[in-house]
């Protein structure tokens, strides 16, 4: 039963008031596109064991999906942050390089 | 025409907490960035200002609710809501904006006593003692959303309409007599 | 015998009686007691029987580690098994009666297992019933039902209620003893507010029946003055008969609160489930005694050295008169100690040790006691009590060497501490050889949200055992400082004795129980080792080995020594089972709390809701919708109900409440290009006051919903969705808003329950809103396909020419609010033009006439609206859509794939629900193979046939051919391939 501080509204929200959205930071493919883009986008999921990047909406709160940081091992999470974010904001980065040295980056 | 009827007809609960169905409510969801700078005369023209995140203002029968980063809920007497998506459509003209009547696809219930707070204490993962002043929560009762926020002695809460029996069914095991929770 | 001691007793009040039965007997207690030590106190020592071997058993603890006391508490709707006696208050009126037995507890036949011990083995119901295979269904298994399982189920609806309630707090303690008092104190005068949960009735724990002292004073009078000073704190909340049941991710605890179990039917929650969020939990959860492994320990009359102080202390109950003391430790003395204090004999103090601690023996020597070390218990005599011990050399091989009478046995084998809620959230444990015990590695905690420790044990959980030191070290750990001393290494050592003897034969093995509650014996654990369960989590289900209710809170450790003795390898390399929540049993109705009953699950109900239960309606679930199913009417069974339904829609007037249709607003300028990509067709070119059907695909291609949209205005769309999917498919569009095109300027709102929604069917549908009046509903002014705002019979509404039935038909919006009126009025008015309600089956069969899909009926998660024959309504022109690269993939344009048909069966009937196409030849599984499947039939009262819809492969062109399908009873049904429309091919009749 995690908590997770929504970035919107503030809430430190209970898990029972988000729905979960699995991996953030994916790239859509569309029309076109070649299978080997399209399977990355729809199939290819990371799944580590450590840092994960992922998304949760708080669907019992402000309704707005946002991006969240967690270690899929210890469910330390490292931060939160908006959905609008091409990629994690750099001292969250940074945080979670020097709490585990040997994370490879989000990508 | 009808007399505009709310989900529950005004039923009522007397527990250790006064558990009661009011309404027909007035209400119009505003969705629109709240940066925009009409909004603040917009909110103006139906008496209103805008809120601060997460919090209700009340001004004369009236309140304003922070709900989202784009959207607030408007509170009025049933029969102003025509009248003051009026007022707002022609302020935000120029905004892109969407504002909608929603008074009927809620329901609204009053909780009061002293002892108010522990009906929601059962049924919502909220710490209602460290809530703010003025602060409206979105949360969950049980397994349905709702909103709620201190007024007047007790609590507003705010549901959809379709789910007002399982909610005043809720409210009143929550309130029953005997479980106080000391 | 057991019996109550003239004096003594610090928790009851032997002024106020109690009076309650067991097994029908009628006893007296007190005010304060247990049931337990009430029973006691009426020399009932015999309490259950064992659950494989119907041995006669005792209580032998005093508190949630009691593996024997299992009652049946209660009858009828307040009937509840598994009780444990010695957590059970006892109150007026209480019914207990043991279980586990046939025909009576005092006379049980099922005792014969007993003399079969020898073949009923570690795994026996493994080896013994795997052959023969077709034995298993119809003699071994009903055999084995007939005789498994504790206690009764109860069969009625239970009487009470229970809630649940959400709790925060900075720092929640778990245990209200020394430890979990002092660091209530500690954190609440630090400010913080704080939690703090105990088990019992009362506070204080073992303290003041061991006599301790605590900064110079009593006990008693320590635990008194930290009440009185947590009780000034308004931070701090206590709590009693509330069990911390299990730890959860970041600082999420459940705690079970027993508000009314000794106080039944006085109206308040007979238990209250708290869920807890802490910023920081302590484990103040003590430590629990071991039993010692000899032969006979489980004969009534044997029992945990400190519970039995227990009663004696808390109670005033001794166990008897006699009491000869069995120890590896010093703690066990002040048994002795207090047995003589109560004027009763302690024969012998049997201490498998070389050398006991000198204080604790120069103490029994001036008491007098005659205390032999290096001895052990080689045989306990009697039957359902015990009559007396044969003592051996601890080192030997059980010869006797005297034999004393006695009529109890206190024994201790050491403490474990209670790690559990520790271990729940990935606290990792340590051995200490000190304490042969297992303690939290304060190095390795549960961690919390911010990846630090969320779990801080203190007091005996952590192995600080010592009275002195559980004070000074809770401080110390409350706040923040690291602990210098070792203080478990300052207890006095508490050697290892997994066997007593310790070179005891087989024959003395085999009587020396482990588990209690599930029969396991050292033996057993032996045996699971030589047959190679190597892994503890193996040889716990192998043997059932701390699987019963109790989850081996006494027989954890002592069983996992014997099994790393057996395998020659060390406790802390063989390692513990999981500890996994609840730490004791939590019922099903705390669990469930306020669900049941009406507010099991949300209902939703519709503003019409109310008059279609008024008139008879039929009511089926859809999502959490009820939706009447049918209207049936005098004696009309649900089949003649729908066939009249459609008849009359048909013929007159139909009036359907399609509230639960999904809608919703979108609206901004870039709406139109946003439900292009939304939906497979073009939406951004409908005019407005028109409305158009569109399908919707997830990005895999398959179809997810579908609807009418209507174009409100220049910026404004209104997207109707199916009743089940308004919410999530509203959530769709906020997360390709929110997440991929967040720079797109839209904004939507789910406005589904403003609107009640009435559709108006049937031939005679314009004549009932002509009559109403208020607004142009003739074909010119509102055609097919096209919709306006308006007034009928002075109701504000907005009607849709829109048709899923086929007839001509008019969808009403109308505020909720008003909902019922304009329901009732329609039927009113509509009376003359023989207006019905008809419900969601007559709706499914006239769609199905007219070859309409339904989500979840023609869709499964699988299917491309190209296998629909939908390949109209997806858009060649646009560039992209969602799910257009998904359907670009080579497997979905196979022209293999099974497409829509509709199918005439040849007989008239109806085909099954779920029927497959069979084809020619088998697969690889022998099975039949397939081509094809049914996914909607009704019976068409407009056909006056059965008629279906089915995925057929390469359907469409097989028109005219017939297909089989499977039905129940293992034949056939023909049906004949058919245009999927078969009712008014051309549209006429909704096009009017």
């Amino acid at each position: 039963m995690l908590t997770l501080e929504c970035p919107y509204c503030g809430v430190m929200a209970d898990e029972t008031e988000l729905a979960p959205g699995y991996e953030a930071h994916l790239k859509r493919f569309g029309a076109g596109s070649s299978d080997a883009d399209f399977e990355s986008y729809m199939f290819a999921r990371k799944n580590p064991k450590g840092v994960h990047f992922e998304r949760w909406r708080h669907a019992y709160g402000c309704g707005k999906w946002f991006l969240a940081a967690r270690c899929t091992a210890t469910l330390e999470v490292f931060g939160t942050y908006p959905a609008q974010s091409a990629e994690p904001p750099a001292e969250l980065q940074a945080k979670i390089k020097a709490k585990r040295p040997g994370w490879e980056g989000y990508k | 025409m009808s007399d505009p009827v709310s989900a529950l007809g005004g039923q009522s609960f007397d527990g250790f907490a006064k558990v009661s169905e009011i309404g027909p409510v007035g209400m119009i969801s505003l969705r629109c960035k709240l940066a925009e700078k009409p909004l603040a005369a917009a909110l103006k023209g139906i008496g209103l200002g805008l809120p601060d995140t997460r919090r209700i203002l009340h001004k004369e029968g009236r309140s304003a609710g922070w709900m989202s980063p784009d959207e607030l809920l408007i509170i009025l007497p049933y029969a102003e809501v025509g009248d003051a998506l009026a007022s707002l459509s022609k302020s935000l003209a120029n905004v892109h904006h969407l504002a909608v009547d929603v008074s009927d696809a809620r329901a609204v219930f009053r909780i009061e006593g002293a002892k108010s707070a522990q009906v929601l204490a059962k049924l919502s993962p909220v710490d209602i003692g460290a809530m703010a002043e003025g602060e409206l929560r979105r949360t969950r009762a049980a397994q349905v959303a709702a909103a709620f926020w201190a007024q007047e002695g007790g609590f507003t809460l705010v549901c959809f309409r379709s789910v007002a029996g399982y909610v005043m069914g809720l409210l009143s095991a929550s309130a029953k007599p005997g479980s106080e929770l000391v | 015998m057991s019996t109550r001691l003239a004096t003594g007793g610090r928790l009851i009040d032997r002024g106020v009686r109690k009076s309650f039965t067991f097994n029908g007997r009628r006893l007296i207690g007190h005010e304060g007691d247990t049931l337990a030590s009430a029973l006691l106190a009426n020399d009932q020592m015999l309490v259950g029987r064992s659950f494989k071997y119907h041995r006669p058993r005792g209580i032998v603890a005093a508190g949630p580690e009691e593996p024997n006391a299992l009652m049946n508490l209660g009858r009828d709707d307040r009937l509840e098994p598994n009780q444990r006696a010695t957590t059970t208050e006892l109150f007026d009126g209480l019914e207990a009666a043991s279980q586990n037995h046939w025909p009576s507890l005092e006379f049980d036949v099922g005792v014969v297992n007993n003399a079969l011990a020898r073949f009923l083995p570690a795994g026996f119901y493994y080896k013994t019933f795997i052959h023969p295979r077709a034995f298993w269904k119809h003699v071994f298994e009903p055999i084995i039902r007939q005789s498994a399982g504790l206690g009764k189920a109860p069969k009625s609806r239970d009487a009470d209620h229970y809630e649940q309630a959400y709790a925060f707090c900075d720092v929640l303690i778990i245990g209200g003893g020394v430890a979990g008092l002092q660091a209530a104190l500690t954190a609440g005068e630090a400010g913080k507010s704080v939690i703090l949960l105990e088990q019992n009735a009362h506070w204080g724990g073992r303290a003041p029946v061991d006599g301790d002292m605590l900064e110079g004073e009593t006990a008693e009078e320590w635990i008194k003055s930290a009440l009185d000073a947590l009780a000034t704190m308004k931070n701090v909340t206590l709590r009693n008969r509330c069990t911390g049941a299990g730890v959860y991710d970041h600082g999420y605890v459940l705690a079970n609160e027993r508000v009314a179990d000794h106080t039944p039917g006085d109206g308040r929650p007979k238990q209250r489930l708290w869920r807890i969020r802490a910023g920081h939990i302590v484990t103040a959860t003590g430590a629990i005694e071991r039993p010692l492994s000899f032969a006979g320990n489980d004969i009534p009359g044997v029992m945990l050295a400190a519970s039995l102080r227990d009663y004696v202390v808390n109670f005033g109950v001794s166990l008897g008169d006699r009491t000869v003391v069995v120890t590896n430790n010093d703690d066990a003395y002040l048994t002795a100690f207090a047995l003589i204090e109560a004027g009763l004999s302690v024969p012998a103090i049997l201490d498998a040790r070389a050398q006991a601690g000198e204080a604790v023996l120069a103490r029994a020597k001036a008491m007098g006691i005659r205390v032999e070390q290096g001895r052990a218990i080689a045989k306990v005599k009697g039957g359902k009590r015990v009559t007396g011990v044969q003592i051996c050399l601890q080192a030997g091989e059980g010869a006797p060497i005297e034999e004393i009478a006695c009529d109890a046995v206190a024994m201790s084998g050491g403490w474990s501490p209670v790690v559990h809620l520790w271990s729940h959230c990935g606290g990792k444990l340590n051995w200490s050889d000190h304490l042969s015990a297992f303690l939290p590695d304060l190095a390795r905690p549960p961690l919390g949200q911010d990846g630090s420790a969320m779990v801080t044990p203190v007091g005996a959980a952590l192995g600080v055992y010592l009275a002195d030191d559980i004070i000074a070290a809770t401080k110390a750990a409350l706040s923040g400082q690291a602990l210098v001393e070792d203080y478990a290494a300052k207890a006095p050592a508490i050697p290892p004795v997994w066997v007593m003897p310790q070179g005891a034969p087989i024959q003395l093995r085999s009587k020396m129980w482990l588990d209690y509650q599930n029969d396991v014996k050292v033996s057993d654990v032996q045996l699971a080792a030589r047959e190679g369960f190597e892994s503890v989590e193996h040889a716990k289900r192998y043997t059932t080995l701390g699987m019963a209710t109790d989850q081996g809170k006494l027989s954890n450790i002592n069983g996992l020594a014997v099994l790393s003795k057996a395998l020659n390898a060390d406790i802390p390399q063989v390692g513990t089972t999981t500890f996994r929540p609840p730490y004791t049993p939590v019922t099903i109705g705390a669990l469930a709390g306020e669900a049941r009953g009406e507010i099991f699950q949300p209902l939703r109900r519709t503003p019409m809701h109310g008059w279609h239960e008024a008139n008879g309606a039929y009511m089926e679930p859809v999502g959490l919708w009820r939706r009447p199913y049918c209207f049936p009417r005098g004696s009309e069974t649900h089949e003649e109900a729908v066939i009249r339904e459609v008849n009359n829609t048909r013929e007159n007037l139909g009036l359907l409440d399609a509230s639960t249709l999904g809608k919703i607003i979108v609206k901004g300028p870039d709406a139109g290009r946003f439900l292009d990509m939304l939906y497979t067709n073009m939406m951004s070119n409908l005019p407005v006051g028109k409305c158009r059907y569109g399908l919707m695909c997830n990005e895999q291609g398959f179809l997810s919903d579908d609807g009418v949209v209507a174009r409100i205005a220049e910026d404004t769309w209104l997207c109707h969705t199916t009743s089940g999917g308004a919410d999530r498919i509203h959530g769709w569009m906020e997360d390709w808003l929110q997440c991929e095109w967040w720079d797109w300027k839209v904004y939507t709102a789910n406005v589904t329950e403003q609107y009640a929604q009435v559709a108006v069917v049937g031939p005679k549908a314009r004549k009932l809103l002509e009559k109403l009046g208020g607004m142009d509903v003739s074909a010119e002014a509102l055609p097919f396909m096209q919709w306006a705002d308006g007034v009928l019979a002075g109701f504000p509404v907005r009607v849709f020419r829109i048709s899923f039935s086929g007839e001509l038909s008019y969808e009403i919006a109308i505020p909720a609010s008003h909902g019922a009126a304009f329901w009732e009025m329609l039927h009113r008015e509509g009376a003359e033009f023989g207006a019905m309600p008809y419900g969601t089956e007559g709706l499914h069969v006239m769609r199905a006439e007219k070859g309409f899909i339904m989500i979840g009926d023609e869709t499964d998660g699988t299917v491309i609206p190209q296998d629909l024959g939908l390949s109209w309504a997806i858009s060649k022109k646009k560039a992209d859509f969602l799910g257009k690269r998904g359907q670009e993939r080579k497997h979905l344009a196979d022209p293999d794939r099974w497409q829509l048909v509709g199918l005439e069966t040849l007989d008239g009937s109806v085909i099954p629900d779920g029927s497959y196409a069979v084809a020619d030849g088998t697969n690889e599984n022998g099975q039949k193979n397939t081509e094809g499947r049914v996914t909607s039939t009704y019976y068409s009262p407009t056909l006056k046939r059965g008629i279906a819809m089915g995925l057929i492969k390469h359907g469409p062109a097989r028109m005219g051919q017939t297909v089989a399908f499977n039905k129940v009873d293992g034949s056939t049904v023909q049906a004949k391939i058919v245009d999927a429309v078969f009712y008014d091919k051309e549209g006429a009749k909704q096009n009017v």
